[in-house]
């Protein structure tokens, strides 16, 4: 079981109260993920259900048990640092075997639960490694190998890919995808990248300064977000905000539209615009256009075959029923 | 071809023969005593001796026989071993707690430790003297242990500060995560990782215990006096024996210099501080 409610939580470090009161639910089973830009209070916030950081006020429970002064081990959470933060003078083996000796089990059982976390994930050739004789992804499955021998309630990620390199981090988002798919178990993962959140989380929490802007699924956030942050935040490339007498047209303050959900066309079309630099990624084109009169650039994403170069005179339509109108408070009309 | 920075003329020789010099001239005092020590008391004042001279061992004999050399070494191994022991273990924990789990005053303690050592020692030798002689405590192994202790733990402690702010704190952490206990973080994770300036530091506290000397000579008379005792006490009314005084002396300092000279590279570390990861 993993079930871990926040009531009215807040943190502050001296006057500055980073976390203002926050109250969030995380079901057993889920794979939560709290994404923001950062210094918005993410890895605070994972730190606090950790217990390796104290509130200033409210509640933490994990099964319906209030578990704020509970200290960190006996909380039944595991967690995964960027760092990795393995025992730099153990093997592998002890380093996956250290929580089990920390609780006193016998050394065979140890030994076979060791045994069985490296199968998993791999590492039966470097069980007699130190953690300086292995590459940043098998490092970062020894740490995962850690948190699972100890059949934790829930699974705390601390943005664990980005110290790897980019081949590396999308294999690892599939192994953390995949251990959560057959573990079942609760898993609450922080990063400042969307991409992660979107393809891994079944819930986003999208944070700014401490505040929870908008809880839901990955398809409810990136159909519906709540206001201009999360629209702007969730999509890649990011959704295009026109304020002005185009969104006046709409009876809103700002519309958005994201750059798939534009038409384009060399000849006609609602706004005309001059093409700055098309970057070719081969499956797709992303086109930045200048010079529309509605905002700086627009973004919009085409078919990767077209041809279009920087100066080429361009017209954009967006389609009607994909624009999300926002009012002057920039919430979600 | 291309261009590279050539090194000065001084950095390929005046450099070298500055460090030569510099190094003979810190060196020669300890030749020189080792030389006297094998003259006799007559030799040693006599220029025409003082290269070409018939060596002796009288002095060291005289030394082992009648000033009782082994009890004062003795009594110096005695006091600096413990008194280290000791620094280390009210020191490390002290350490670890300013440089994982730092507050408000942390700052401020560590500087308070240091300005301790700014106390001139000749200050406080009269209360010293008066309250360690009330207490029973003059001449006690457990007084010059104590004395020991506490005049090198702030730079002990300044030094394991330094040595344990490099840990990541991540991995205090994740012991934290993984059930260990304070003391159980510092058995299983600070020491092994720091051990190398562990090492050090307790290297260095031993060397400064073994040559104390402002305390040792005038808090003992003989049960607990050590070595640097043994070479005030040859400063003889009657005049300066150098034989017999460098002899003590060669004897005071031979092990210390011994251990250092096979300790060299954790000296080094241990005063570059945190140079070496």
């Amino acid at each position: 079981m993993g079930r871990i409610q926040l009531k009215s939580v807040t943190k502050s470090f001296g006057d500055i109260q980073v976390i203002p009161p926050l109250d969030l639910t995380i079901e057993d089973g889920e794979f939560a993920v709290f994404v923001g830009p950062s210094g918005c209070g993410k890895s605070t916030l994972l730190r606090m259900i950790a217990g390796l950081e104290d509130l200033t006020s409210g509640d933490i429970e994990i099964d319906g048990e209030i578990a704020t002064e509970v200290p960190p081990a006996q909380r039944g959470l595991a967690m995964v640092f960027q760092s990795y933060a393995l025992y730099p003078h153990m093997t592998v083996r002890k380093n996956i075997g250290f929580p089990l000796r920390m609780a006193k089990m016998a050394q065979a059982e140890i030994d076979q639960r060791v045994e069985t976390a490296a199968k998993s994930l791999n590492l039966m050739d470097y069980l007699d490694r130190k953690p300086a004789d292995l590459s940043g992804g098998q490092r970062q499955r020894v740490a995962i190998g850690r948190a699972i021998v100890r059949e934790p309630a829930a699974f705390l990620f601390d943005e664990p890919l980005s110290n790897l390199d980019a081949a590396l981090r999308v294999g690892m988002r599939l192994e953390i995808g995949e251990l959560h798919e057959r573990l079942k178990t609760t898993m609450i993962y922080v990063t400042h990248d969307q991409v992660e959140a979107m393809t891994m989380a079944n819930k986003i929490v999208v944070l700014r300064a401490g505040v929870i802007e908008q809880v839901g699924s990955p398809l409810e956030l990136y159909h519906k977000p709540r206001n201009e942050f999360v629209a702007g935040f969730i999509g890649s490339p990011k959704m295009n905000l026109v304020k002005g007498s185009e969104a006046e047209k709409h009876e809103a303050a700002t519309i958005g539209i994201r750059p798939e959900h534009t038409d384009v066309s060399m000849t006609d079309g609602a706004w005309k615009g001059r093409v700055g630099v098309a970057e070719h990624l081969g499956s797709d084109t992303f086109i930045h256009v200048h010079d529309t009169g509605l905002a700086d650039m627009l973004t919009v994403r085409v078919n990767g075959d077209i041809s279009v170069k920087h100066g080429d005179t361009i017209y954009l339509t967006p389609q009607a029923d994909q624009i999300h109108k926002f009012d002057a408070q920039g919430m979600r009309i | 071809m291309a261009i590279v920075a050539k090194p000065s003329k001084f950095a390929k020789y005046g450099r070298p023969t500055l460090a030569w010099v510099v190094g003979l001239l810190f060196f020669f005092p300890i030749f020189w005593m080792v030389v006297t020590s094998f003259k006799t008391d007559a030799d040693a004042v006599k220029p025409e001796h003082l290269i070409w001279f018939t060596p002796t061992l009288e002095n060291y004999l005289n030394m082992t026989e009648n000033y009782d050399y082994w009890r004062f070494a003795g009594n110096s191994v005695i006091t600096a071993v413990f008194a280290t022991v000791f620094t280390l273990f009210v020191g490390i924990p002290c350490a670890y707690a300013m440089a994982f789990n730092p507050s408000r005053a942390t700052k401020d303690v560590l500087m308070w430790m240091l300005s301790t050592k700014m106390l001139p020692a000749a200050a406080v030798l009269y209360p010293m003297t008066f309250i360690t002689k009330s207490a029973g405590l003059f001449d006690t192994h457990f007084l010059i242990i104590m004395v020991l202790s506490l005049i090198n733990m702030p730079i002990v402690i300044w030094m394991l500060f330094t040595y344990f702010k490099e840990i990541p704190k991540d991995i205090i952490e994740a012991g934290q995560m993984d059930g260990v206990s304070t003391w159980g973080e510092i058995k299983e994770i600070l020491i092994p990782l720091a051990w190398g300036g562990i090492a050090s530091t307790a290297l260095l506290c031993f060397i400064f215990c073994w040559n104390e000397a402002y305390w040792t000579v005038r808090l003992t008379t003989t049960d607990a006096a050590t070595l640097s005792k043994l070479i005030e006490g040859n400063r003889a009314p009657e005049g300066l024996f150098f034989g017999r005084l460098s002899a003590v002396s060669a004897a005071a300092v031979g092990p210390i210099v011994v251990l250092g000279w096979f300790c060299q590279k954790q000296l080094v570390q241990g005063l570059t501080f945190g140079a070496v990861k």
